[in-house]
C-alpha cells in the first residue's frame, strides 16, 4: 500500500514507524526537512519537505497513485484542507485527518465528499481520555479495550493476592469461578533479570502472583474477571491531574461530576482558560507538577489515582515518583519516548501504568491499513503485540477459517482466539450479537467477529492472510 | 462651556420628543373629551416650546458626546423630564403640591410605583393613562428610546446608553451599530407589551385598563388605575396574566433580542442570570406560601398559594401592585419579598435593583474567596456564562455593593431624623431606591406615601432616581474629579 503521512510530529512519527514495518510504502510530508531527515535515517521511508496543502507538494510525494493520506499536522485546518486537496486532485481512495476540534465530528455534512472530504477523523486527545476513563471506571485493570462496539474487552490486569484465581492452573478455573465465560490469551512475567517474558499459555500454566495476564470476556463480565484476579480496589474518587493540556483538559471535563478533581497547570492564563472550561466542582491550582510542597498541601497522600499528563516526559515521570511516594493510591504516566515507557512500567518500579500516546491511536488507524476484513486492532505492550478483531468472510470452501473448528484454524504459535461475536437472531428478531468464548470444538460461521491474541507483530501478517478468502470465493 | 451647551442642546431635543409623547394621553383626553384636556394641551405647549428654546438657542454648539458629556446628559434628563411630566398633574389635580406632582412623575418616570395620590378611580382617564404610560417610556428608559428612533445622539449614543441601561456588563453589544441595538430592544419590548394588552383584555379588563395595566406591568412599574389596585378584580385569570408578563419582564430585554435573532429559546435557559432569577421567585413562592398558611393568613393553602404567588412575584420583579394587604402578613414574609425585590430581576430588564447578575458575581466572589484559603494555589477566577469576569468588573460591583449600603442607611437615617418609625423609613427607602413601590409600614400597599411631609417626600424622589441611574451614574456628578479639567 502507498501511504501520504502528513507531519512528521510526533503522532505523524509513531504512526510512520508501526506502518512502515508492515511492507508499506511511506512518504512523509514536513515542513521542517530536519525532522524528515531523522526520520529518514531511523525508518525505510521517504521524506517531502514542503508545505501538505500543495498540489504540487502532494504530486511530489506520489499522491496519483497513493491509496491513503493520512494527515497528522499540529493544525487542523491543514489537516482538512489535505484532505480535500488529496479528494479532489488526486483522488485518494482514503483520507484520515487528525482533528482536535471537537466541533468537526465524524459524520457530518461538512466532513463528507462536498466538504472536507474526510473519511475518518482521529483525535489522539480523544483517544487517551477513553483510555484513562476506562482506568477510572475499573481501578484494578491496567487497560481495558473494546471490541465490536462495545460488546468484548480485551483486559490487561496484574495478578494480585486476593483473587480467588491466583496460584491456580488455569484449567481449575472453571471450578474457581464457575459460570464466568473468560479467556486468558496471555500471560507475561517478570523474570530473574527483570525482563518481561510470555510464558505459554495453556490449561496447565499455573498463575502466579505478579503475572500481568490479558483476558477476553463479554462486556458486562469485566468486572467479575477483574475480581477473580485482583482484590478489589476501592472507587476512584479523588483525583489529581499534573498539566492542563488538551488530554488533561478532556479528560478533567469528563469526569468533573463523579470525581473529586484537582487539577494542577503551571501557566496562569492557561489555568484561567481551565476554569472557564469546567464545572465548578474541580479546582484548578497553579504550580508545579513536581512541587512536593503543593502537592502536599493538596493532599497527593488521599489521591486515589495521580495522573500526569504534560506533555514532557521527565516531568510526568519525576511527579508520578513524586506523588507515588507520597503516598498516592495508583500513579500514571503519560510517556512518549518508548525506551522510558519501557524503563518505568512494571512490577518493581513505582509507576503502575504508563501510557504511550501514540500507541492509543495507532489502532483506529492500522484498522485501515490491514487488508481483509479487520474491524479493530489494538497494539499492545508498546507495540510489541496486537489483538485484532477479523471478521469471517466466505464459506468453508474459499475460507480457511469458516466452518472448521478453531484446533483445526493454522495460527502461529502463541496467537490465540479469544473471543466470538456473532450475529443471530435476537428476541424480538432485531439482530442480537452473541458473545462467544470458543473452546477447542467451537466451529466458525460466516460473518462471526473473530477476536485474536497476537503475541508478535510479525505474526500479524500470517493472522490476516488465514482470515483472507481466497480467489476461489470470488 | 460649549460642551455644556451642546449638552442642553441635547437635553433639549429629548424633551421635544417627551413633548410628543404627551400626545399619547391627551388622545386619550380628547376622545373621552375628560376634564384633563386642557391641561394636555398646555403640558404640551409649554414642553415643546421649552424644548424648542432650548435646542435653537444652543444649535451653534454642537459635538462629538465625550464619556462624561454622557453622564451629565442623562442626569440632566432624568432631572428635568419629571418635570415637564408633572405639570399636566399639577394643572388637572386640584391642592396637589409640586413636591408631590414631581415626586409622582419621578414614581413614574423611574417606573417605580410609590404613589402619593388616593382616589385613583375618581381622576380623569388621561391622567391615569399618562402615569402609566409614563411608566412604559421610563422602564426601558428614554434616551433608548431616543438613540433607536432619532438619529440624534451620534457616535456617542453608545456612551449614553451605557448610563442609562442597567447591570454592570454593558460593553457587550449586540449588533455592529448601537442605533439597531436600542431599535431591537424596543421592538421586542414593544411587541410583548402588545401580547400583554390583549391578554389583559382577554382575561377580562376594559380597553382602557388593559393599556395602562400593559405599561405598568411591562416597565414593572406598578401604578394602577384602581386605588384597589388588583384587588378591584379580585380574578385569579387576571392575575396569573400579570403574573406571566412581570416574570416575562424580569428577564432582559437583551435576551429575548438575542433569542430572536438566533432563532432559539436555548439562549434564555443557558443564561444563568435568567435561570437564578426564575429559580429565587419560585422558591420565594414555595416558601412564603408555606409561611402565610402556616401562620393562618389564609384559610387554604390554595388560596394561600394564588396571593403568595402574585405578590412575590409583584415586589420580587419591583413591580409593586396589590390585590391584598400584605402589610397585614408576618414581617417574615412581606419583608422576605421586599428584600427579593432589591437583587432578583436581570440586569437589562426594566426592573430595577441591585440584578441578579451582581448578587452572583458577589455570591461567586465569596465563595471563590473562602475556597482561596483552603487552597492557597487555587485559580478560581469568577467565571459567569463560559467567560473569566475581568476583576475590574468586580471591583466595580463591590464598589456598587458598598455605595448602594451606603445609600440605603444614609436615606433611612434621614428618613428617621424626620421622625419616621423605622419599619417605615427602612422599607420606603428600600421601595424607592429598588424602584418597588410600595413599601411596609405607613408606606404599605394599604395607604401611600401622601402621609409622608415636604423633606420625607423629596428624600423619597431622590432615592428613586439614585436606584432608577443604578447610583454610579448619578453619584460620579458628585466627585470633583468629574468637574476638573
Amino acid at each position: 500500500m502507498k501511504i501520504l503521512i502528513l507531519g512528521a510530529g510526533r503522532v505523524g512519527e509513531s504512526v510512520a514507524e508501526s506502518l512502515v514495518s508492515e511492507q508499506n510504502d511511506i512518504t512523509v510530508i514536513d515542513i521542517h526537512p530536519e525532522r524528515l531527515a531523522a526520520l529518514q535515517d531511523r525508518l525505510d521511508l521517504r521524506g517531502v519537505v514542503g508545505n501538505g496543502i500543495q498540489p504540487s507538494v502532494l504530486r511530489e510525494a506520489g499522491a496519483d497513485d497513493a491509496d491513503m493520506l493520512i494527515a497528522c499536522a499540529p493544525l487542523d485546518e491543514t489537516n482538512l484542507v489535505a484532505c480535500k486537496v488529496a479528494h479532489d486532485v488526486f483522488h485518494i481512495q482514503t483520507r484520515i485527518a487528525r482533528v482536535r476540534s471537537p466541533e468537526f465530528g465524524d459524520g457530518t455534512p461538512l466532513m463528507g465528499k462536498e466538504g472536507f472530504a474526510v473519511d475518518e477523523v482521529i483525535c489522539p486527545e480523544e483517544s487517551l481520555t477513553t483510555y484513562i476513563r476506562k482506568l477510572i471506571q475499573y481501578p484494578e485493570a491496567l487497560q481495558v479495550l473494546e471490541f465490536s462496539q462495545g460488546l468484548v474487552s480485551l483486559i490487561a490486569v496484574r495478578a494480585v493476592d486476593g483473587g480467588p484465581m491466583v496460584h491456580h492452573v488455569i484449567s481449575d478455573l472453571p471450578q474457581l469461578v464457575p459460570g464466568l465465560p473468560m479467556r486468558i490469551v496471555a500471560i507475561y512475567r517478570r523474570d530473574a533479570m527483570g525482563v518481561d517474558r510470555r510464558v505459554i499459555c495453556n490449561g496447565s500454566t499455573r498463575i502466579e502472583l505478579g503475572d500481568e495476564l490479558f483476558v477476553l470476556a463479554a462486556n458486562q463480565h469485566i468486572r467479575p474477571v477483574l475480581d477473580s484476579l485482583h482484590k478489589r480496589s476501592e472507587p476512584v474518587r479523588r483525583v489529581m491531574i499534573a498539566g492542563g493540556g488538551r488530554v488533561g483538559l478532556r479528560l478533567a471535563r469528563h469526569i468533573a461530576r463523579e470525581c473529586n478533581v484537582k487539577i494542577v497547570e503551571a501557566d496562569l492564563q492557561r489555568c484561567e482558560y481551565l476554569t472557564t472550561q469546567l464545572p465548578s466542582q474541580a479546582l484548578v491550582l497553579r504550580g508545579d507538577s513536581t512541587d512536593e510542597d503543593l502537592l502536599e498541601h493538596e493532599g497527593v497522600q488521599e489521591t486515589d489515582l495521580f495522573l500526569a499528563l504534560t506533555s514532557d516526559d521527565e516531568d510526568n515521570i519525576m511527579s508520578c515518583l513524586l506523588a507515588k511516594r507520597m503516598g498516592a493510591q495508583r500513579v500514571l504516566a503519560l510517556i512518549n519516548r518508548r525506551a522510558y515507557a519501557d524503563l518505568v512500567q512494571g512490577q518493581g518500579t513505582q509507576i503502575d501504568i504508563a501510557v504511550s500516546p501514540s500507541q492509543t491511536i495507532i489502532g483506529e488507524l492500522l484498522a485501515h491499513v490491514r487488508r481483509g476484513d479487520v474491524a479493530a486492532v489494538y497494539s499492545l505492550r508498546r507495540g510489541d503485540a496486537e489483538a485484532l478483531e477479523a471478521v469471517a468472510r466466505g464459506d468453508e470452501k474459499s475460507s480457511k477459517v469458516v466452518g472448521r473448528r478453531i484446533d483445526e484454524i493454522e495460527l502461529p504459535a502463541g496467537a490465540q482466539i479469544g473471543a466470538i461475536v456473532r450475529e443471530g437472531p435476537g428476541a424480538d428478531l432485531k439482530p442480537a450479537k452473541e458473545v462467544i468464548i470458543p473452546h477447542h470444538d467451537t466451529v466458525i460461521r460466516s460473518g462471526d467477529h473473530v477476536i485474536v491474541f497476537v503475541p508478535r507483530k510479525r505474526m500479524v501478517r500470517q493472522v490476516e492472510k488465514v482470515f483472507q478468502v481466497s480467489a476461489t470465493f470470488f | 462651556m460649549a460642551t455644556s451647551l451642546a449638552v442642553i442642546g441635547l437635553v433639549g431635543r429629548l424633551v421635544v420628543l417627551f413633548a410628543l409623547l404627551m400626545t399619547v394621553p391627551l388622545a386619550f383626553a380628547l376622545s373621552a373629551h375628560d376634564p384633563a384636556e386642557n391641561a394636555f394641551l398646555i403640558a404640551i405647549g409649554v414642553t415643546f416650546g421649552a424644548g424648542a428654546l432650548l435646542s435653537v438657542a444652543t444649535s451653534r454648539y454642537k459635538r462629538e458626546l465625550q464619556p462624561r458629556d454622557g453622564f451629565i446628559l442623562v442626569a440632566l434628563t432624568w432631572l428635568v423630564l419629571p418635570a415637564f411630566a408633572a405639570l399636566p398633574l399639577l394643572l388637572a389635580i386640584p391642592g396637589l403640591s409640586v413636591t408631590d406632582a414631581y415626586f409622582e412623575a419621578m414614581s413614574g418616570f423611574t417606573a417605580t410605583g410609590a404613589t402619593v395620590l388616593t382616589g385613583l378611580d375618581d381622576l380623569p382617564l388621561s391622567i391615569n393613562v399618562w402615569r402609566c404610560f409614563l411608566m412604559w417610556v421610563g422602564g426601558l428608559g428614554i434616551i433608548v428610546l431616543a438613540v433607536a428612533i432619532l438619529p440624534l445622539l451620534g457616535v456617542g449614543g453608545a456612551q449614553l446608553f451605557k448610563a442609562e441601561m442597567a447591570g454592570p456588563m454593558k460593553d457587550a453589544k449586540l449588533t455592529p451599530r448601537i442605533a439597531e441595538t436600542a431599535r431591537g430592544l424596543w421592538v421586542v419590548y414593544f411587541s410583548f407589551s402588545l401580547l400583554c394588552f390583549f391578554a389583559y383584555h382577554w382575561a377580562g379588563m376594559s380597553w382602557e385598563d388593559a393599556f395602562m395595566h400593559m405599561c405598568t406591568t411591562m416597565g414593572l412599574g406598578g401604578f394602577s388605575s384602581h386605588d384597589a389596585s388588583f384587588g378591584h378584580w379580585n380574578s385569579p385569570l387576571i392575575e396569573a396574566v400579570a403574573v406571566f408578563f412581570m416574570m416575562l419582564a424580569g428577564v432582559s430585554v437583551a435576551m429575548y433580542f438575542v433569542a430572536w435573532r438566533q432563532r432559539s429559546l436555548r439562549v434564555l435557559w443557558r443564561n444563568v442570570e435568567a435561570r437564578a432569577f426564575v429559580v429565587a421567585i419560585v422558591g420565594a413562592i414555595a416558601l412564603i406560601s408555606v409561611y402565610v398558611w402556616y401562620f393562618g393568613a389564609y384559610d387554604t393553602y390554595a388560596e394561600a398559594l394564588r396571593h403568595t404567588m402574585f405578590h412575590v412575584v409583584s415586589v420580587g420583579t419591583t413591580t409593586g401592585y396589590a390585590a391584598q394587604d400584605y402589610g397585614q402578613w408576618p414581617l417574615f414574609a412581606s419583608l422576605l419579598m421586599i428584600l427579593l425585590g432589591c437583587f432578583a430581576t436581570c440586569a437589562g430588564s426594566t426592573g430595577g435593583g441591585i440584578k441578579m447578575v451582581r448578587m452572583l458575581l458577589l455570591l461567586k466572589q465569596s465563595s471563590h474567596e473562602l475556597v482561596r484559603i483552603v487552597h492557597p494555589n487555587v485559580v478560581n477566577p469568577v467565571v459567569m456564562g463560559g467567560q473569566v469576569v475581568s476583576p475590574r468588573v468586580l471591583q466595580n460591583v463591590i464598589a456598587y455593593m458598598m455605595m448602594y449600603g451606603a445609600t440605603l442607611v444614609g436615606l433611612t437615617m434621614l428618613l428617621l431624623f424626620s421622625d419616621l418609625d423605622v419599619v417605615t423609613a427602612f422599607t420606603a427607602v428600600i421601595a424607592c431606591v429598588n424602584n418597588i413601590g410600595p413599601g411596609l409600614g405607613e408606606v404599605g400597599p394599604a395607604v401611600n406615601y401622601g402621609s409622608l411631609n415636604d423633606f420625607q417626600t423629596w428624600v423619597c424622589t431622590f432615592g428613586m432616581l439614585l436606584g432608577r441611574l443604578e447610583l454610579l451614574s448619578l453619584l460620579v456628578l458628585f466627585t470633583p474629579q468629574f468637574w476638573r479639567r
